[in-house]
């Protein structure tokens, strides 16, 4: 995983939880700055795949390891 | 006139299972940018209570899985049984702890952090003698016309 500025843990927490707290982690955030997301509700990686897409946020890098889901979004 | 996306929402129904969907989306909605107003009228003003006293029945919902394959065997006349509708709520709530589903309250206050409007039906408070006093803070009251005023514009409408 490249670098990244704040880091959110959303394990355990299930839809639409992780979006909703990576939103308020972002809203905190400056532009430019990378958000990291670890989750563990398989749906997630479609979700962050449509808010990446519908907000504006990029995002970087999307991948499992050991059951876990991990993302990198960049903040508009 | 804003250039936000907008989804108008319409709650009737006041069981647990079903209070779920309108907070759902209309606070992630809200996450992605929408501006969110949601109606509730008849039974779904038991979503905003303060606080939120709401079950799940067995009793004429076939589809609602059961423990132990319960759902395929257990004849439906003992769903109505006293103290069914009881279990299955705490089972049904246990479940969606242990699964880190968020409680209903959790969910409504996410909404009202991200500014969802909320609507009571002022026609069934009336209808129903509820006291507006129950109702958690920050809510509107109106009836139809309220509601097109927000969903004729809407990018989304639903009914739940």
């Amino acid at each position: 995983m490249a670098d990244f500025d704040e880091e959110l843990d959303a394990s355990g927490l299930n839809c639409p939880l992780p979006i909703l707290r990576a939103k308020k982690a972002l809203a905190g955030m400056s532009s430019g700055q990378v958000l990291h997301i670890i989750a563990t509700d398989p749906g997630s990686v479609k979700d962050f795949e449509a808010f990446a897409k519908q907000t504006g946020n990029e995002l970087l890098e999307s991948k499992e390891a050991g059951g876990k889901f991990e993302f990198l979004i960049k903040k508009a | 006139m804003s250039d936000e996306k907008k989804l108008a929402i319409i709650a009737t129904k006041g069981t647990l299972d079903w209070g779920y969907p309108p907070f759902i989306l209309a606070s992630t909605a809200a996450a992605l940018g929408y501006e969110v107003e949601i109606f509730f009228t008849f039974y779904g003003l038991q979503l905003l209570k303060k606080k939120i006293d709401v079950k799940v029945s067995p009793l004429g919902n076939p589809g609602m899985p059961m423990p132990a394959g319960m759902d395929k065997w257990f004849p439906t006349l003992f769903t109505a049984l006293p103290g069914m509708e009881a279990m299955m709520t705490s089972m049904m709530k246990a479940k969606m702890k242990s699964k880190g589903v968020a409680s209903l309250e959790d969910l409504r206050e996410l909404c009202q952090e991200a500014e969802v409007k909320m609507v009571a039906c002022q026609m069934t408070v009336d209808l129903f003698d509820m006291n507006p006093s129950d109702f958690i803070d920050g809510i509107e009251f109106g009836g139809a016309a309220t509601f097109f005023e927000f969903a004729g514009d809407a990018d989304i409408t639903l009914f739940v």
